[in-house]
């Protein structure tokens, strides 16, 4: 499912966080949005998502909005564990949805093995290490197979192999058929990853274009200096 | 301290020999407290959960309301549960004064604004944890109740025994309400009560001691069940 946004502002407090903007997403490929600190981007996603609130303007999906969410998942910056076994977290968006015991248990098992995490069904997910409740978060936003799937710096603070992991996961993820949307700081990853980039400046979409454009013949200077590691504000 | 040992002495000798009287009183204290405990966390531990995740209108007076009602004085809830089911009151024709009834009913109105209080703290904590997981993934009402209950269970219990420790110990509103009636309505608290006034401080002292060791036994009973502090921080 695809999506446009038209026109969309977010103020808070007076201050204008994001917008005036407006941009269309495809049912397909893999996102990332770049950007400075303050551009923006969490907000961006968020929106998408539907779970932040819009001042003016309008965010539609080609599907209903409740559709839409339920086709969505969203991995936090920072993951957030419930306080149960890795088991019970992989199992908990699949029992909201009222699905039986027996096929629950069997996707548990099944993408416990892909995230690497067979062995530690049983621990207590708040004690896993930075990179496996990463994992367990990106387990357990693909286990309800998601059309769209945002991630807010999934690779923040992990080493080179947790982040490769992740990586592995997310391309497994896109051959399925899910579409990513994705913020990162590091551009060897939006370099590895990205069919197309979306740079967000001041709360605007500064430029947006294909992945092997953007990368080799950037038409702005924020985002050729951006790209040569200058400090853009 | 002679009246000490003699206590001690007493109630070992009431607990050793298993005395009628005392396992009847210590039996209705059980049952009295247990069921306001039970008939409470159904209403309040829903009641704070949902105090925590929505937000309304009046949600800061009702969280001031909840927390002054957590110093209820007993007494005072005694005499209008009295006057409530007193013969000439509205609710007289059930024939419920100086009936263990009458004193759960008093009971869950003494402990409901402390579990509930409790429990909203505890909740509030948890549900700033979970609120973006649990708003991304497009959980109902229930459903975010349900989890945070579950999620909780561990402080919720540390709640109810709270209530417990309340409602065990808590004389002035099952003395009016219950009457302090032999083999009807007489409970551990109002015992003591009745045996100080009569001066035989031995026999007080050691219902006393029962009651206290009832207290630390149905802690560590729950705990022991539950399986609390054995896995860390929850």
């Amino acid at each position: 499912m695809s999506v446009s946004l038209r026109d969309v502002t977010v103020r808070r407090r007076g201050k204008t966080i994001l917008g005036p903007l407006s941009i269309d997403l495809d049912a397909a490929g893999f996102s990332i949005v770049l950007g400075p600190n303050g551009a923006g981007k969490t907000t961006f996603l968020k929106i998408l998502h539907g779970v932040e609130r819009v001042t003016d303007g309008t965010a539609e999906w080609s599907v209903s909005a409740e559709e839409a969410r339920q086709a969505q998942a969203y991995v936090f910056q920072s993951p957030i564990m419930l306080r149960r076994s890795v088991g019970q977290n992989l199992a908990y968006p699949l029992q909201l949805l009222g699905m039986d015991k027996a096929d629950v248990a069997k996707r548990v098992l099944d993408w416990a093995g892909r995230i690497g995490l067979s062995d530690a069904l049983e621990r207590p997910a708040p004690r896993l290490s930075g990179g496996e409740r990463q994992k367990l978060a990106l387990g357990r936003a693909l286990i309800r197979s998601p059309k769209v799937l945002f991630l807010d710096e999934p690779c923040a603070n992990l080493d080179g192999r947790s982040t490769r992991e992740i990586e592995t996961l997310l391309l497994a993820a896109q051959r399925d058929g899910t579409r990513i949307i994705m913020t990162t700081h590091d551009l060897g990853q939006a370099r590895r990853l990205a069919s197309d980039i979306v740079f967000l400046l001041n709360g605007q979409v500064h430029e947006r274009a294909p992945a092997s454009e953007f990368f080799t013949t950037p038409k702005t200077v924020e985002a050729k200096a951006f790209m040569e590691g200058d400090i853009v504000e | 301290m002679n009246e000490i040992w003699a206590g001690i002495l007493a109630a070992f000798r009431l607990i050793v020999t298993l005395d009628g009287d005392l396992v009847e009183i210590t039996l209705r204290s059980l049952q009295v407290s247990l069921s306001a405990l039970v008939i409470a966390s159904a209403i309040a531990l829903p009641f704070g959960t949902w105090l925590a995740i929505r937000r309304f209108r009046y949600r800061r007076a009702t969280i001031a309301t909840l927390n002054a009602l957590m110093g209820l004085p007993p007494v005072v809830v005694g005499l209008i549960v009295y006057l409530l089911l007193s013969r000439s009151g509205p609710f007289g024709v059930m024939g419920l004064l100086f009936t263990p009834t009458a004193m759960i009913i008093a009971q869950v109105i003494i402990i409901t604004p402390l579990i509930a209080s409790i429990t909203h703290q505890a909740m509030r904590e948890l549900w700033a944890e979970y609120h973006d997981l649990l708003i991304s993934l497009n959980t109902s009402k229930r459903q975010r109740i349900a989890t945070l209950i579950w999620d909780g269970r561990r402080t919720l219990l540390t709640a109810a025994l709270a209530g417990f420790g309340r409602a065990i110990g808590e004389v002035g509103a099952i003395m009016i309400v219950g009457g302090n009636i032999d083999h009807a309505t007489r409970v551990l608290t109002t015992a003591i009560a009745l045996e100080t006034g009569k001066g035989d401080f031995a026999l007080a002292l050691g219902l006393g001691f029962v009651l206290i060791a009832l207290a630390l036994l149905v802690n560590f009973a729950i705990h022991a069940l539950s399986r609390t502090e054995r896995e860390g921080t929850w």
